[in-house]
């Protein structure tokens, strides 16, 4: 690991005025700290920003909007009972991710800044565009099971690794930043973004910019009743995604009001296909409406390798994600969160 | 640049100068105080070897800088016992036979202290296993590891019952 200077702001302006190029801001610590041991990442500062007040709370505001501080760590926002209750598949997807242990240090924050879990990215070594920009990728043509199908280029082929962002990204949340130019707010939509020829350039965060905290606007409660998360991986538990799927539907006299509908682990950001949600509005759930919703969401999926199976394990992914939304939300979480498996009432 | 720490390890106090920002808790606690019960195995948190209680929550200690726990209340392996009193925990595993080799059995004893706190999974075998996960038994004694956290939380949960009674 590279030598760092440590820094313990008490404010985030004081955070923001110790950021200089080269810094970076530390969280929970459970992605940067292993980047930095592997050497893909070898920041010159660290700013450590757990101690900055005002950043670790779950607030139901005046407009009926739920406000998640940045600095909130996975397992309690999993684990508070009325969030839970609120947002159900948006605590199935944290509960699908990682180890308890991870979830107990990382923040939600850094959920959203962490990095890619591409072997060539992350291993410090290989030739990566994301890392190097311009050096090349040896992911193309390595292995690619893991790698994107959806929105990848020649620079990158390589996946947003969060199982939280999917949800989040169908449910329309908000991101709060704070940075040297004031505070602003992306949509989630703008916030990951597609490789292009910059993939270096991982979200809308601009040099020094952090995480405040994330928004779900008050219409987002309304998927309560029917929503869930659903995660294909190699194991069942403390695995990255193959895909993912996040579903919500509103359900009215036997027809979908509304729908949402994200995927995982295909691209480099959640995908997310307006015109796969708009066909579901007016009609009876089915299963045969659902594999239409999910092949539109698949719409111009292209293997980047070896991977053409993700297209359509992706598909059936979405499809069986809304039958089980459309089946309703369990009462309580299911001892597998989000698996295919232990869950026969809602196969 | 040396960075002053105050931490409580197992109840009591240390002071430590970390001449260099780079150094784990896992470290700080094997090669600065004299600790080695937490045990090392990938260091990059996918095996839990290392898991200790930071303020109560079970954590990589690999992962966690050891700057970053000024004025925090750690507790290893070698703080659950008292005198020749194991854990509960710690007997459950011996009476269940919870390990083979016995490496990563300070992580998953550790482990298994921070679910039983966190309520969560009770005494069910399917919600153990998913709530021990970050944890990686290389001899797979997985079985006996499941049976002896059911078995401690279910003791746990009698000995509450009856010091509320």
């Amino acid at each position: 690991m590279r030598a760092f200077d440590y820094t313990r702001p008490a404010s985030i302006e004081e955070a923001v005025a110790a950021w200089t190029p080269g810094a970076a801001y530390l969280g929970g610590g459970t992605n940067l700290v292993d980047l930095m041991k592997t050497g893909a990442m070898g920041p010159a500062k660290l700013i450590d920003l757990t101690c900055l007040p005002g950043l670790d709370a779950i607030e139901v505001k005046g407009d009926g909007s739920t406000r998640i501080g940045a600095l909130v760590r996975n397992s309690d926002l999993a684990h508070n009972r009325d969030f839970a209750a609120r947002f159900p598949m948006v605590a199935e997807a944290i509960l699908a991710g990682a180890s308890a242990q991870l979830r107990n240090a990382a923040t939600v924050g850094g959920n959203l800044v962490q990095h890619t879990r591409c072997p060539f990215f992350q291993d410090g070594i290989s030739a990566c565009n994301r890392r190097d920009p311009g050096i090349g990728c040896d992911a193309i043509g390595g292995d690619t099971g893991s790698m994107a199908v959806l929105g990848w280029s020649q620079s990158c082929i390589a996946t947003h690794p969060s199982d939280f962002a999917v949800p989040l990204a169908a449910l329309d949340a908000v991101i709060e930043i704070a940075g040297p130019n004031g505070s602003r707010e992306v949509p989630m939509a703008e916030f990951h973004r597609l490789p292009g020829d910059t993939p270096e350039k991982e979200t809308a965060l601009e040099p020094g910019e952090i995480v405040t905290a994330i928004r779900l606007p008050a219409e987002a409660a309304a998927f309560a009743a029917h929503s869930r998360y659903l995660k294909l991986r190699e194991r069942t538990s403390f695995a990255f995604a193959l895909v993912s799927a996040a579903a919500a539907l509103v359900i009215e006299d036997g027809r979908i009001a509304a729908a949402r509908l994200a995927l995982g682990a295909v691209a480099a950001k959640p995908w997310r296909v307006a015109g796969a949600e708009a066909l579901m509005v007016g009609e009876p759930p089915s299963p045969e409406l659902f594999a239409r919703a999910a092949t539109a969401a698949m719409e111009g999926a292209m293997p980047s390798g070896d991977n053409a199976h993700k297209i359509e394990l992706a598909r059936r992914t979405a499809a069986r994600a809304l039958a089980r939304a459309a089946a309703g939300t369990p009462a309580e979480m299911p001892a597998l969160p989000a698996s295919v498996f232990g869950d026969p009432a809602h196969a | 640049m040396s960075h002053s720490i105050s931490l409580t390890v197992n109840g009591a106090r240390h002071d430590v100068t970390l001449e260099d920002a780079r150094v784990t808790l896992l470290d700080l606690l094997r090669e600065r105080l004299q600790m080695p019960g937490t045990k090392k195995g990938c260091d990059r948190g996918q095996c839990g070897a290392c898991t200790v209680l930071v303020d109560g929550r079970r954590v990589n200690s690999c992962l966690t800088l050891a700057v970053t726990v000024d004025d925090s209340d750690i507790v290893t392996i070698e703080g659950l016992a008292e005198g020749d009193s194991l854990h509960p925990v710690q007997t459950a595993f011996i009476e269940h036979d919870g390990f083979q080799c016995g490496y990563c059995t300070p992580g998953q004893i550790m482990s298994a202290v921070g679910l039983i706190a966190e309520g969560h999974a009770g005494d069910d075998l399917e919600r153990i296993r998913e709530g021990m996960s970050g944890n990686i038994c290389r001899c797979s004694a997985y079985k006996g590891i499941a049976e002896a956290v059911q078995d401690a939380a279910r003791r746990m949960a009698a000995d509450e019952e009856r010091k509320s009674a």
